[in-house]
């Protein structure tokens, strides 16, 4: 019903203004897949031809010379990366545990959630930094365990805040469900972690990705090593500092080898990421 | 219910103690009952029995706090042994709020505080020195979304068997099979024990849910609209099986649903605004009121 005296107005403008931001956020969003597509393309491009079979089994020349591999290195990222996990997710939960199901509304709680949201934040280079002043200063080396540590703070904070996002979005009635039939509180946690696996599986592993992938923490703490890695309290080898090393160096053959390596770890970040998709997919089901 | 029998209660709507509506059964005077058990003779034998034996529940000035904002004012309630007792009320009255006091199940959160006394058989269950597991092995809850917990079929039911007994795999096994037959689940998943709890549905997995909670042999069943998310057949299901299960267990049950009040109850409780306005016999409550806002609510004028 349309009162006397009430115009009209036209939906012209509105229908023009619905189109534009169609197109703006259309435009965007190719913009942003297609800059992802052009650095796989020119990655794989360049690095497929350093990635033969010495690549994955030897241990790289001298500078200046051709040939060898970087198996000391691809083993010392898997070091390194297997040795952050083990303390920064068992540490990363429990720091979550608390947030979700024992800290929710207490100031403690929040004092810690803003913590975690900080280091969340701090740029790597500064975790490297201060462990470096913690752990390598005070023993006068650079070490496997420094770098693993460096690490596995930059994932505690990422693990932290996925297990309190994803025990959240456990309902409260399967708790109190374990509850009422006598379960004491850490064992309806127990149930609530069971119900939160996938959600939680999925956070692990990108955390993984998120530090396979990073350079600046390891620079002050595992260094980098020539060398096949022995031992955790020396300098260890690994992919990302060679990167960084055999790219800035003069040599063609060393370059090659920086754009192989950059392959293999997009490749692994990837293959990790789209594992933990379809763990969320599992969740949600 | 007589034309006399209101004029022998004085009733004070929503008089602070003592609170006549909230009387129970069990305390009304010799000669009160005798008025009443002449005046219907259709009313079931059983309640009478009840009305004599001591109550399993008494309740007695409880307060309900979440934070500041007080949610019960002084409840007094008996809760008869081996009958079912219904709660009712319009949203927001307080019905789940005071059902959640029994298991203590309320503690979970930190600003919800209950004051007064809760007694189930005799024993002040909001004393501090409660042992919460063992109170809520005596005290089972069933909720209003079935909450079958991420394991098979069998798991859930031998969760809470595990946790407060020691048995052999067979009896375990047996223990299991007597709670699903307990709770009219076990000709349909007899065949599929080691199947996801989740995979069931609603109504199956709500049964799942009381097969839980009889499985620890509870005195007590807390039914907080159990009903509420299911589709009329089960729904149907569930009232008879809450029919089958008075006689082991005292059931108190929350619904929205006055006719399902009506068809399972023995007693029923009208909340309002946190307050026990009025406490009987079911059929009288639906037959003859004695409050107006009773009154209102059953016939639908509010809620």
């Amino acid at each position: 019903m349309q009162e006397a005296g009430m115009r009209r107005r036209h939906a012209r403008g509105r229908k023009a203004a619905d189109l534009a931001m169609r197109v703006a956020a259309s435009l965007a969003a190719l913009l942003g897949i297609g800059v992802l597509v052009l650095i796989l393309a020119e990655v794989a491009r360049r690095g497929a031809p350093a990635l033969g079979l010495a690549f994955f089994t030897s241990l790289p020349g001298p500078p200046g010379t051709e040939g060898g591999g970087l198996a000391n290195a691809i083993l010392g990222t898997l070091a390194l990366t297997a040795t952050a996990t083990a303390v920064g997710v068992p540490l990363g939960m429990l720091a979550g545990v608390y947030l979700s199901e024992f800290g929710r509304d207490t100031r403690l709680g929040a004092a810690v959630r803003f913590c975690v949201n900080v280091l969340m934040g701090l740029p790597s280079i500064l975790v490297g930094l201060f462990v470096w002043t913690v752990l390598v200063v005070p023993f006068r080396s650079f070490s496997g365990y420094a770098g693993a540590v460096a690490l596995a703070l930059i994932m505690l904070p990422v693990v932290a805040r996925t297990t309190e996002d994803m025990l959240a979005l456990v309902p409260h009635a399967l708790r109190e469900g374990a509850l009422a039939v006598g379960a004491p509180r850490w064992r309806a946690t127990l149930i609530a972690f069971k119900a939160a696996r996938g959600g939680l599986i999925t956070g692990v592993l990108l955390a993984v990705a998120r530090v396979s992938g990073e350079t600046a923490p390891l620079l002050f703490t595992a260094l980098n090593s020539p060398f096949w890695p022995r031992s955790m309290s020396e300098p260890v080898a690994n992919l990302t500092v060679t990167v960084f090393q055999y790219a800035m160096s003069p040599y063609a053959d060393w370059q090659a080898k920086a754009w192989g390596a950059s392959l293999l770890i997009m490749a692994a970040v990837l293959t990790t990421s789209l594992l933990a998709r379809t763990f969320a997919r599992e969740r949600t089901r | 219910m007589n034309a006399t029998r209101p004029e022998s209660r004085p009733t004070p709507p929503l008089a602070p103690r003592p609170q006549v509506a909230d009387r129970s059964v069990a305390d009304r005077s010799a000669a009160d009952r005798s008025i009443a058990d002449r005046s219907i003779a259709d009313r079931p034998a059983a309640a009478d029995a009840a009305a004599t034996a001591p109550p399993k529940i008494s309740v007695r000035g409880l307060d309900f706090h979440y934070g500041k904002q007080q949610a019960l004012f002084d409840n007094n309630l008996d809760v008869a042994a081996n009958r079912v007792t219904a709660v009712i009320g319009p949203s927001g009255c307080g019905k789940s709020t005071h059902l959640r006091v029994y298991n203590r199940i309320y503690q979970l959160y930190r600003d919800q505080r209950a004051r007064g006394e809760v007694l189930l058989d005799g024993e002040n269950l909001l004393s501090p020195t409660t042992d919460l597991i063992e109170l809520r092995r005596k005290v089972g809850m069933i909720f209003q979304k079935p909450t079958p917990f991420p394991m098979s079929i069998h798991d859930n039911v031998a969760y809470g068997l595990k946790l407060h007994y020691r048995l052999g795999k067979a009896e375990l096994a047996e223990a299991v099979e007597k709670a699903l037959r307990g709770a009219a689940l076990w000709d349909e998943v007899k065949d599929a024990l080691d199947r996801p709890g989740t995979a069931l549905s609603g109504g199956q997995q709500q049964r799942l849910c009381i097969a839980r909670a009889i499985a620890v042999r509870p005195e007590v069943l807390l039914m907080d609209e159990p009903t509420s998310a299911i589709d009329p057949v089960a729904t149907a299901k569930i009232e008879d099986l809450v029919e089958e299960l008075k006689k082991d267990f005292t059931i108190v049950i929350v619904t929205h649903n006055m006719q399902q009040a009506a068809r399972v109850s023995d007693y029923t409780a009208f909340f309002f605004e946190g307050r026990i306005v009025e406490f009987g016999d079911t059929r009288q409550i639906f037959t003859k009121p004695v409050h107006r806002q009773t009154e209102d609510y059953i016939t639908g004028r509010f809620g």
